[in-house]
């Protein structure tokens, strides 16, 4: 069993919630609209089911973490064809990484809506679960038509999750929200067509190696191609010119849901390092470094545009989705320092401000349900039921946001500044960095004081009992989580700058992908021109 | 004259993108959604093109001096089928946006001056 185990373990993250998400079809809906909805059978097995399989996607990528954290390059070859011909799943540090985080932001998220959201519309968890496959199918794939394919699962669970619970709002949020990414994912196509046209091959490891032998008028298309995935990858990540989309996107849709969006802008991230930061990177010959000149400087406007967002948001919810685009900007700005430094700092402060992000999500929308009539709105209105807990939870993430000492997002952005330091762009970096904290301390404060002191004594006090234990416990375990990456800032750096080196590493890399076809060494017929010198022997 | 393939082809997809992309700039959900549409057959014929164009060619191995690329015409498939099922879900999604909001405007509300 084990050893079964072991020969499948890249391709379990992918299984695991499908299989779920299967049977929670199986098991059926509670029916929507019945008021008995939260107490129903059938919805009690599928949270149940669900809960068990997200811990044990839990434990899956734990155990995948600990097994990449060696330098261990685990490949899964589906129906056992070799790369390039056939379908590679590979996961290395740094997809074992994104595969642990989703899982830590999974796994809370659910808990959070087992507090009630999930009854408040039909199939949650299955699309929860479905957006789960997505999300490490994403992660451990090897090739970019697979994350094109994986991308799409993500989004099509997530079209459906953004409009859970229903309402105008939402549909009119989640009308723009599909449209959009329908556009991208027609660029995503054309992107990845003009990449195979040019080179031969989809696979990220033979990619590698193609790329730079592609020269003159041919490397010119290419790097359109380039271009063209970084529209589609900034627009998932939520990088600056297209980043317009998010902030009502997140607002709308109910908290677990948005929390666990924390994690879609990842996956833009995640392909902009895989795609511009090791495909079209340093050693990419003629298209060396494509994007480089744009991502710093775009990934900086983003910072400032997400926090000034942020000062003028009239929600709380709002506020968060603000700071969601200001923090993706800040790891960005780290990705276009191209180096593995940079790349080891961006993905630790990455790390936290996700874990953070999402426990804000659900934060705002505990302190909403306490305020009566105002609800998220940053107006005086009735106190909270909670004051001092839900003061306390705030406080921590705006310090950790901001980045304040001893908080692991100070960390990060410490180390991100001293990544920084010789680049040509350092004196411009530091101060967006650190005026971009400043204003979401500011921002924060603001919210604050309006939620918790600022309280009119005439307005009844609110009907609210306060944020029930499942609900309050899964947003402190986030941010728990966060704070433990603040004690355990040592082995989470290691393994994040380890990770980014072995990015670097193409040779490895080409080793574990195709061994067959001699690693580093492969050659390639491809782009394939019909003119095949002679049938291979055998043929028929 | 005769007109190249490669030209008339690539006119084609220019031209079905430029309706697309026309189309989806409209104010209307289902304008929006024939956009969307259009621009994905022009994407699928990119794809399609981007293994070369070939004639008489088939796409496996046979005995035959030239065989097609098969690799896009299988990448097509999967764009096709996936392209198809969101086009069914951004229809629904439009409907019942129109049906709560009480309009078809993408913005979901009737504004002065608001495109047709």
């Amino acid at each position: 069993m084990m050893m079964w185990l072991k020969d499948h373990l890249a391709v379990l993250p992918v299984l695991l919630p499908a299989i779920t998400a299967a049977l929670l079809l199986l098991i059926g809906d509670h029916g929507a609209g019945s008021r008995s909805g939260h107490g129903h059978r059938k919805l009690l097995w599928a949270r149940r089911l669900s809960l068990a399989s997200a811990f044990l996607g839990l434990l899956l990528a734990a155990w995948l973490v600990q097994r990449a954290g060696s330098g261990e390059l685990i490949t899964y070859r589906a129906g056992d064809w070799p790369a390039p011909f056939g379908i590679l799943l590979l996961v290395d540090r740094l997809g074992a990484l994104m595969l642990l985080l989703s899982a830590c932001v999974a796994l809370p998220v659910l808990w959070y809506a087992c507090g009630g959201w999930d009854a408040h519309g039909r199939y949650f968890h299955a699309l929860f679960q479905f957006q789960l496959m997505g999300l490490a199918g994403a992660f451990v794939t090897g090739d970019l038509f697979n994350l094109f394919v994986f991308f799409e699962v993500l989004l099509i669970a997530s079209y459906v999750l953004m409009v859970h619970g229903q309402g105008g709002a939402r549909f009119k949020a989640g009308l723009h929200y599909v449209v959009l990414n329908l556009l991208a994912s027609a660029l995503f196509l054309i992107g990845a067509a003009l990449v195979y046209a040019k080179t031969g091959t989809l696979n990220f490891a033979d990619l590698a190696l193609r790329v730079p032998q592609v020269s003159g008028p041919d490397a010119a298309l290419l790097q359109v191609a380039a271009w063209v995935l970084f529209v589609v990858f900034g627009f998932k990540a939520a990088l600056m010119p297209m980043a317009m989309w998010l902030p009502n996107t997140y607002a709308s849709a109910c908290a677990p849901v948005a929390a666990l969006f924390a994690i879609m802008t990842k996956v833009g991230v995640y392909a902009i390092l895989r795609v511009h930061g090791v495909v079209f990177g340093a050693s990419a010959g003629a298209s060396a470094l494509t994007v480089e000149p744009v991502l710093l400087p775009l990934a900086l406007a983003t910072s400032l545009t997400g926090v000034l967002g942020a000062l003028a948001a009239r929600t709380l919810a709002r506020l968060v989705a603000w700071l969601t685009v200001a923090s993706v900007g800040t790891v960005l700005a780290g990705l276009g320092l191209f180096g593995t430094a940079a790349w080891g700092a961006a993905l630790y402060y990455m790390l936290n401000s996700t874990l953070v992000i999402a426990a804000l999500f659900m934060l705002a929308e505990l302190v909403a349900a306490q305020r009566g009539e105002a609800q998220g709105l940053l107006v005086p209105a009735s106190p909270l039921a909670q004051p001092t807990l839900l003061g306390l939870m705030l406080l921590l993430a705006a310090a950790s946001t901001a980045g304040l000492p001893p908080l692991p997002g100070f960390i990060g952005k410490l180390m991100l500044l001293e990544a920084a330091s010789g680049h040509a762009w350092a004196v411009s970096f530091w101060a967006v960095v650190l005026g971009v904290g400043f204003l979401t301390l500011l921002g924060l404060a603001r919210a604050g004081s309006i939620l918790f002191w600022h309280v009119r004594d005439d307005a009844p006090v609110a009907a609210s009992a306060g944020g029930s234990a499942k609900l309050v416990t899964a947003t402190a375990s986030l941010l728990l989580a966060s704070v433990l990456m603040s004690v355990a800032a040592a082995p989470v750096q290691r393994y994040t700058e380890a990770a980014a080196v072995q990015l670097m590493d193409l040779s490895a890399y080409a080793e574990a992908a195709l061994p067959e076809q001699g690693g580093a060494a492969a050659r390639s017929t491809r782009p394939y021109d019909g003119r095949m010198p002679s049938p291979p022997a055998g043929a028929q | 004259m005769m007109i190249s393939m490669e030209f008339l082809l690539a006119t084609g997809i220019g031209f079905v993108t430029a309706c697309g992309l026309y189309l989806m700039l409209r104010g209307r959900s289902f304008t929006v959604v024939l956009g969307l549409s259009l621009l994905g057959y022009a994407v699928n014929v990119f794809i399609f093109a981007m293994g070369r164009l070939w004639q008489a060619a088939p796409p496996i191995l046979s005995q035959g001096p030239v065989f097609a690329d098969p690799l896009p015409q299988a990448l097509v498939l999967t764009a096709i089928v996936i392209g198809f099922a969101t086009t069914g879900f951004v229809i629904e999604l439009a409907l019942r946006s129109r049906a709560d909001n009480g309009s078809d405007h993408v913005d979901a509300a009737e504004t002065e001056g608001s495109a047709r």
